[in-house]
């Protein structure tokens, strides 16, 4: 359904009397398969948004190409349009307009006809259950309502694929529930959805597949469980005092069963161990004997954190 | 025809929004009407005008080019109030026709204009202000180029800017000289003659003798059809480039 190679893209930005060119996006080679919810992840400032956007026209790229739902991004960026569907990050709606508005419009836009696109728009209110406020302004919207107008815009003329950027972000969680629960809706009725998320439940929960990305490349692609699979086996995490970390780590560097030692921000350990139960034992004989205090120790699985950190040294919540 | 069914769909927009905040009609009127009734009883005396009439005459096109001039600059800031809620973005990933996404919006403020204008010319009739239909409608057809220039303009360096702390020095430096420059608040007749030659390339200069030309009633006044030709030209490439600005990549 789309398919990247090389995708780039660089901008220059003026601090002062510098001009500075900054790579936002460093070649990208995607490919993401028809009917499924495609996560796009990555810190703030990654090349996220700027990928998505000249996936959806808005930008051009500088090099690479792209094939989307069968229609050339160079080439044919007018074909392009027409397949797509593309819901921003920061709001698409008019404060003084009606969603009812709204909708019909857009889908007029789409060179709908009028009959069809007032029918549209009643459709589209009723699955996003805007119904009873649609003709009300759009200023006097919830956040969530508002995120599901925009949605409804965005596929109003039904798209082969729709690109979500940041879906949820600044949702309560109750609205984001249920914006889950309508993107997968999205897929049900046979549509592509691209989404790009900094939330890791997220991407683990909803998506069939994803990227990481940062600094404008792409790090790691695949189901979610086949990232954390690859990072095998489990991780204890150990709390010490900061002052020790550099002799604990000396202590347990180079252990038979550790596999991979990373040192947290916050002074703690984290040790990537075949098994944790016969792990443990032995990293607490090995600190004891060192004469190290420890104040927590605990065991968990890799998470999508846990194939963030492998793949980029840092962690995403920190970034 | 998809050309104007798009500027046709942008401009039922924007006119309806228009249309449901009224107040822009009082805003839009009452200072010219202020001018009309606290300045313009200065000019009988200052122009050496034999009637009222007379001095309106002088007073009444300049006015209403002044309203084409600034109406037209200052809609730039309606258009950054909607980049910043994503509605231009929405719909430059539609297939609409980005010339339509400009020609919607500049022909509602055009519209908006000669509504501004015929009600003003009518106050004017009211003070015994006397102009013939067909050069009075020459005369709407010159102003309504010159708000389509000059909001085609605006958009296009508010597609630039981005931002209204930028647009609004901005607007207000070009507008200064252009207003001074064009003889519209006393003739430039009364101007030394270096000052004359600077006016001369002024095209809002010449659009203002034209009008007045008009509202004299003399229609086969060489400055009628100039005026007309430079704005009219001005018109066009001002669009041309404004609707590049749309076409490129917003943000």
């Amino acid at each position: 359904m789309i398919e990247t190679r090389g995708l780039r893209k660089s901008f220059r930005s003026r601090a002062g009397r510098e001009t500075k060119t900054v790579e936002a996006v460093r070649g990208v080679d995607l490919t993401v398969a028809e009917g499924e919810i495609f996560g796009f992840l990555g810190p703030n400032g990654a090349g996220k948004t700027t990928t998505l956007r000249m996936l959806a026209t808005l930008i051009e790229p500088d090099d690479g190409e792209a094939i989307i739902a069968g229609a050339d991004l160079r080439k044919a960026p007018g074909e392009v349009r027409r397949r797509i569907g593309y819901v921003a990050q920061g709001g698409s709606t008019w404060d003084e307009s009606t969603a009812r508005e709204e909708l019909v419009l857009q889908a007029r836009l789409y060179g709908i006809g009028k009959t069809e696109a007032h029918q549209r728009a009643v459709r589209a209110l009723d699955a996003f259950q805007l119904a009873e406020f649609a003709d009300r302004k759009c200023k006097t919207y919830s956040g969530g309502q508002r995120r599901r107008v925009e949605i409804a815009l965005g596929i109003i003329h039904e798209p082969k694929i729709v690109f979500l950027d940041e879906p949820t972000t600044g949702l309560d969680p109750q609205s984001r529930a249920h914006m889950w629960d309508e993107i997968r809706r999205l897929r049900t009725e046979g549509m592509t959805v691209f989404i790009t998320t900094h939330y890791l439940d997220e991407a683990d929960a909803l998506c069939d597949r994803i990227a990481i990305m940062d600094h404008g490349q792409l790090v790691a692609e695949g189901t979610p469980a086949d990232l954390k699979r690859e990072i095998s086996g489990e991780v204890v995490q150990v709390g010490l005092d900061a002052a020790d970390t550099p002799q604990a780590a000396k202590a347990l560097d180079g252990e038979a069963y550790v596999r991979k030692l990373e040192t947290g921000d916050d002074g703690g350990l984290r040790l990537y161990v075949d098994e944790g139960a016969t792990a443990i034992p032995q990293i607490l004989r090995r600190l004891d004997h060192a004469g190290l205090a420890l104040s927590s120790i605990e065991l968990h699985r890799p998470s999508l954190d846990d194939v963030f950190l492998t793949k980029t040294g840092r962690s995403l919540r920190e970034s | 025809m998809k050309l104007a069914r798009d500027t046709w769909l942008i401009f039922q927009r924007q006119f309806q929004l228009l249309v449901r905040n009224p107040v822009w009609v009082f805003v839009g009127v009452f200072q010219p009407v202020m001018y009309l009734l606290l300045f313009a009883p200065l000019l009988k005396p200052a122009l050496n005008a034999p009637t009222q009439a007379e001095a309106y005459k002088i007073f009444v096109p300049g006015l209403l080019v002044l309203l084409a001039i600034f109406g037209g600059l200052f809609q730039g800031f309606g258009l950054i109030a909607e980049l910043r809620a994503g509605v231009i973005e929405r719909s430059r990933v539609t297939p609409v026709s980005r010339l339509a996404l400009l020609l919607g919006r500049s022909l509602r403020d055009v519209v908006s204009l000669i509504v501004q204008a015929i009600i003003i010319t009518l106050l004017a009739l009211a003070f015994d202000l006397r102009v013939v239909l067909g050069d009075l409608l020459l005369a709407y057809l010159m102003l309504a180029l010159i708000a389509l220039m000059t909001s085609a303009v605006s958009y296009g360096v508010a597609l630039k800017v981005k931002s209204e702390d930028a647009l609004a020095p901005l607007m207000n430096t070009v507008a200064q000289p252009v207003l001074l420059l064009s003889g519209i608040l006393l003739p430039l007749s009364f101007a030394p003659g270096w000052l004359q030659g600077v006016a001369d390339w002024n095209p809002f200069s010449w659009a203002v003798d034209g009008t007045r030309a008009l509202f004299a009633g003399d229609l086969g006044n060489d400055r009628v059809w100039q005026g007309l030709t430079i704005i009219a030209v001005l018109a066009v490439l001002g669009v041309y480039w404004a609707a590049r600005q749309f076409a490129r990549s917003v943000r």
